[in-house]
């Protein structure tokens, strides 16, 4: 009986004790994403060390620095876990539209317009309402702009056909560009001479720290966006028929699902996310509104949401790994003297390793619970 | 600016000057695409090979002291961009929408890696054409002082139009991009004939690149490219995977692009950003214009993802 099965734990559970079958088909299939993803990373790990060696490096330093730089020491986990932050919300604008079919990859537009509309509007508030009320305005604020950029990119697609890789892209360029005038035009603040910024918030109206840590509230902020998101996409029906329509958009429509409207409302909330990532980055890192916001978390987040195969729940994990290996590279460049751009060598090693190993997706039986003999 | 006498005339000038100058990277990258997605396949990654190409052509010209020999190397590592694609797309379940993307983001890290080195020195500039001896005018001479690449991916135009047509290779292309199924029962392999023309392609995009690094701006740095590969695969869309289109649709581009420049030149600062994103508001409205929910688009080869 055990001919077809090639691992013999499995033989073993599948001709002996039927109640442990289900535990195991379980098993069988939440260890499929995880073994390949680690087998990806793990493939990934070994191209950029080639990769490192062929310039003259050695990779095993380099993987300690890494380590050094992102989790070594109390600081450094602090550290990436404040990179995570962004990454965590940016990921989200990516994944939600992600479930539905959709390529998404103008999450920097939602995030340097949500830090311009959370800075604005932060203005007249300031002194007249207690911080946790400008908290609110800020983050809203900055939702809706980001809501109404991505929503756009959304509504293109479904009502106009337009492919929304390459409309939510243009809309990042366009959004940057709108950044800049209003940073350097309307909302300047004249004394800001080097570096355009709107005007600074004042030190007892910053997002400040979690207690006990070093690290600002976004970070919960994020956390609880992905739970949230989660729990739309599993258990609401809200997200059922976004999984339908992701599936399917024909079979969905022949159901009567409202397909539009559920393209408008999940690109719509994705892109409030990235934009709640600008209102942090404003609130609690930069002070106020200027060219820093354009950093390039909307494009990380594109890998972690790949990384993460669009599971909000995987992006937190992945975004922290991913904001530790950022955070190294300070360390990597003043140690090796390796250029910054290494980190982006091997995210972008990282991402097409990942992407590739799609293919190995339903291609071993062991993951595969219909495909195990019946006992 | 230096008053020379003609005034506001300056501003349809610059613009014309500016859209031949700024549109020559968008016709080799759309030309190399449409290529791509004429046999079915779309590489969103040319972004980053146009700014690995920039950072080769620059590096090699810089050690060898040859532009040539800059672009031919630019155009090598564009066929190695193209042929990576190509390779991994042909495995079943892998996205070429998001291998593209990633091949973008690594494109653009390797090229920032290994151009570390190279934004300090100067390279030789690709040897320009000029056309304007005729004037008295120094913008018009300056207007008219035309890149060698400029005619060149204008010729390259023309010949992959009639070569779409007239010839075995563009047939089946064209055969490949409309049926994976009939290319097939042809016994034309449809993996073999994408990897080559993905690789066509890059090395297409990457000659765009080098053209940014060694004649305008004409210098290597991490801002070279203001995302020339991505909006020239826009543009691809709104010439109907047709090469003149692409041509004209380039200069279309390249004068939108000239825009902002050629304002600030006479004087106009107000809104300055702005006119900055002229060229990415314009293909977007294009594309809006151009597209259509209910029907496929016109021209459209049959087996591309993008427009499915």
């Amino acid at each position: 009986m055990t001919a077809e099965v090639n691992d013999p734990r499995l033989s073993i559970a599948a001709g002996g004790s039927a109640s442990f079958r289900p535990l195991l088909e379980w098993l069988a299939r939440r260890a499929e994403p995880v073994a390949i993803g680690l087998v990806a990373i793990l493939i990934g790990l070994a191209l950029f060390s080639l990769f490192i060696l062929a310039v003259g490096k050695s990779p095993v330093t380099l993987f300690q620095l890494m380590y050094t730089g992102g989790f070594g020491s109390w600081f450094s986990i602090q550290n990436s876990l404040s990179r995570a932050a962004p990454l965590l919300l940016t990921a989200l604008c990516v994944a939600l539209p992600a479930r539905l079919g959709l390529v998404i990859i103008g999450a920097e537009g939602a995030v340097v317009l949500g830090g311009v509309a959370a800075a604005a509007s932060a203005m007249p508030f300031i002194g007249v309402v207690p911080p946790i009320m400008l908290f609110v305005f800020m983050g809203v604020a900055a939702m809706v702009v980001g809501g109404i950029w991505i929503g756009f990119a959304g509504f293109l697609r479904h009502y106009r056909g337009v492919n929304e890789t390459i409309s939510s892209l243009l809309l990042a360029y366009i959004a940057i560009a709108l950044m800049n005038q209003f940073v350097e035009g309307l909302l300047r603040d004249p004394a800001s001479l080097n570096k355009p910024s709107t005007k600074p918030l004042p030190k007892d109206y910053m997002l400040g720290q979690i207690p006990g840590m070093d690290v600002h509230w976004g970070l919960v902020i994020g956390v609880v966006a992905c739970i949230l998101s989660w729990v739309l996409i599993e258990i609401t029906s809200f997200g059922f028929a976004a999984r339908i329509a992701g599936g399917n958009v024909r079979a969905a429509q022949i159901q009567g699902l409202p397909v539009g409207k559920l393209i408008v409302g999940f690109t719509a909330i994705a892109g409030g996310f990235a934009g709640l990532a600008g209102m942090i980055e404003v609130a609690a890192v930069q002070g106020s509104a200027n060219a820093s916001l354009a950093a390039g978390y909307g494009y990380t987040g594109i890998l972690v949401a790949f990384l993460a195969r669009h599971n909000p729940l995987a992006i937190i994990p992945v975004a922290i790994l991913l904001g530790g290996i950022s955070a190294s590279g300070g360390l990597i460049q003043r140690r090796m003297g390796l250029p910054d751009a290494t980190v982006l060598v091997l995210q972008g090693t990282l991402f097409i390793v990942i992407l590739f190993c799609e293919t190995f997706y339903g291609r071993f039986k062991i993951f595969n619970p219909d495909l195990w003999k019946r006992s | 600016m230096e008053d020379t006498g003609i005034g506001l005339w300056g501003v349809p000038l610059a613009i014309f000057a500016g859209a031949i100058r700024v549109s020559t990277p968008f016709i080799f990258v759309s030309l190399g695409e449409t290529i791509t997605e004429r046999s079915g396949r779309i590489n969103l990654g040319l972004e980053g090979t146009l700014v690995f190409g920039a950072m080769t052509a620059y590096a090699v010209a810089v050690m060898t002291g040859s532009p040539t020999l800059g672009v031919l190397a630019a155009m090598a590592t564009g066929a190695i961009f193209g042929t990576i694609h190509g390779w991994i797309c042909k495995w079943p379940k892998v996205n070429d929408i998001a291998i593209g993307i990633a091949m973008m983001q690594f494109g653009l890290g390797l090229a920032f890696f290994l151009g570390k080195s190279f934004i300090q020195p100067v390279a030789p500039k690709l040897p320009s054409i000029p056309l304007g001896g005729w004037s008295a005018v120094p913008q018009v001479q300056a207007a008219l002082n035309i890149n060698v690449l400029f005619f060149i991916g204008a010729a390259l135009a023309l010949f992959l139009w009639w070569a779409f047509r007239n010839t075995r290779i563009g047939l089946t292309l064209r055969v490949v991009g409309d049926s994976t199924d009939a290319a097939r029962a042809m016994g034309i392999s449809p993996d073999r004939v994408r990897l080559l023309a993905t690789a066509a392609g890059g090395s297409l995009a990457a000659i765009g690149g080098a053209y940014l690094s060694l004649y305008y701006p004409g210098s290597w740095n991490e801002g070279i490219s203001s995302g020339q590969g991505l909006m020239a695969v826009a543009l691809v869309i709104f010439a109907r995977w047709n090469p003149i289109g692409c041509f004209l649709a380039a200069l279309l581009f390249g004068g939108a692009g000239a825009l902002g420049p050629a304002l600030q030149s006479v004087g106009v600062t107000q809104g300055y950003y702005l006119f900055y994103a002229a060229p990415y508001v314009l293909t977007l409205i294009i594309l809006i214009a151009t597209s259509s929910p209910t029907r496929s688009l016109a021209g459209a080869p049959g087996a591309l993802s993008l427009t499915k």
